[in-house]
């Protein structure tokens, strides 16, 4: 394999989208998270275990969904999101965000639940208080944080569904690598998966190094 | 003495169930109050009440004769601090944590310093100052909790037995401590406990609480000499024990 500009495209690509779709699953699981594990309301356990199931989406089952709302004649068709990188981002956003939102509730019931309203004793307003309680939680957070990423940098089917792998276009290094097993190119299939190991080893290095320099401070 | 507190017809409820119900009560400003009863007797309830942590059924609780339902709840809040029993530091350093109710209140750094480093020293644990809150033992950790409380200079003070995890050397240690920086200060406290002697001790009045309701009140010698019933009479006997 050669660092063509076409293999540079591809990785900048599945980059790019991986990462959109965590921070928008990180804007959504963050509050959505917060509201659940701090909530006291009829109907939490229920919302819960759907999070929970959704943890464990299969990415095809979402590519399908996704696919169908955005074909041409489907619901979401007139917006011609299909087979593009937006379409890919809203699928991996679809994997991801309950991983964050299920993880971020986690982290935050593990904490005694005296501390809310013991910073509350002291003055907190409820952002303050929230703001604290994801201080305290920031490990476990940036563990969710990771396996969000990891969830959606790795998954193969939604992107190919509704991406469609299209060359110069959607293709990303999972589509990619599936496509050159096809072909019966190996060689080049093995490089692709070794790029994409080396990409997701640094994030999570990168990401790790932050998250135990919080733990030893 | 006027009253900070005044209580009327206050019920609190969970799950639907009467936890704590008291017909009419006054803390005069200034009070050392001193709260006992048994476990599940409504003591924690009634500071969680106090503290707008809680909010009542029926009944209100009025603060510088004004009722809590009026007042803004964050600057009620605001006026008072909470100890709990168990420290509850968060994971930052000793001034940091100590700081932490003024940083909320929006003071400035160099005051909010001035103000945390006075009240290590009056705590004796100036010393910790950079310490992190996991590095320390109970006695240290809850020192920086009443250090925390009262650096906050507020109107009342709530104390849920803030010594109930310590061993009772450092229980009896820091008791004698509060009680000199208590009556150096002045200040509004309302203190739960359920050792006679740390009411005795701390206390200018005693509530004695049984079965979510008020039963007794007066100085702790006019308690123990003339209980109101039986009840509260076999409790303080089960004390002596």
């Amino acid at each position: 394999m050669t660092f063509d500009p076409e293999i540079w495209q591809i990785t900048f690509l599945s980059l790019q989208v991986s990462a959109l779709a965590t921070v928008i699953s990180l804007l959504i699981g963050l509050p959505f998270g917060t509201w659940l594990a701090l909530g006291n309301f009829r109907g939490r356990s229920f919302i819960l275990s759907i999070i929970n199931t959704g943890m464990a989406l299969p990415p095809v089952v979402v590519g399908l969904v996704v696919a169908i709302t955005l074909w041409r004649s489907g619901p979401l068709g007139d917006l011609n999101l299909i087979y593009t990188p937006v379409a890919i981002i809203i699928a991996q956003t679809i994997i991801s965000a309950p991983i964050v939102t299920g993880l971020t509730a986690a982290a935050l019931e593990a904490i005694d639940p005296r501390l809310q309203q013991q910073l509350l004793g002291l003055g907190a307003s409820r952002a303050q208080m929230v703001w604290l309680l994801w201080r305290e939680a920031r490990l476990p957070l940036l563990a969710a944080l990771m396996a969000g990423f990891g969830s959606v940098i790795s998954e193969v089917g939604a992107s190919m569904m509704v991406g469609g792998n299209i060359k110069g276009q959607t293709r990303v290094l999972t589509t990619a690598i599936v496509l050159e097993t096809g072909k019966g190119e190996f060689n080049q299939a093995l490089a692709l998966s070794a790029l994409l190991l080396v990409i997701t080893y640094l994030i999570n290095l990168a990401l790790t190094s932050i998250q135990q320099r919080g733990a030893r401070r | 003495m006027s009253a900070l507190i005044q209580i009327r017809d206050l019920v609190v409820q969970r799950n639907g169930r009467n936890v704590l119900a008291i017909a009419g009560f006054e803390i005069p400003r200034g009070e050392r109050l001193t709260v006992i009863g048994p476990n599940g007797s409504g003591k924690s309830t009634f500071l969680l009440t106090l503290a707008h942590l809680l909010h009542p059924a029926s009944g209100e609780i009025l603060f510088e004769g004004r009722s809590l339902t009026q007042w803004n709840e964050l600057k009620y809040r605001r006026r008072i601090s909470f100890v709990f029993q168990d420290p509850l530091l968060l994971d930052m350093t000793v001034e940091q944590n100590v700081g932490l109710g003024l940083k909320f209140r929006g003071i400035s750094k160099d005051e909010i310093q001035a103000r945390v480093m006075k009240w290590l020293k009056q705590l004796g644990i100036e010393s910790l100052t950079k310490r992190r809150a996991g590095q320390l033992s109970g006695g240290e950790a809850q020192r920086v909790s009443l250090a925390r409380a009262f650096v906050l200079e507020p109107e009342l003070i709530l104390l849920d037995e803030p010594f109930s995890s310590l061993d009772p050397p450092a229980r009896a240690k820091l008791l004698d401590e509060l009680s000199v920086l208590l009556t150096e200060d002045h200040r509004t406290t309302v203190f739960v406990t359920h050792d006679l002697r740390e009411a005795v001790q701390l206390g200018s009045r005693v509530a004695v609480f049984m079965e979510g309701t008020l039963r007794q009140v007066g100085p702790a010698r006019q308690i123990k000499a003339r209980p109101a019933d039986e009840t509260v009479a076999a409790f303080l006997k089960e004390l002596k024990s």
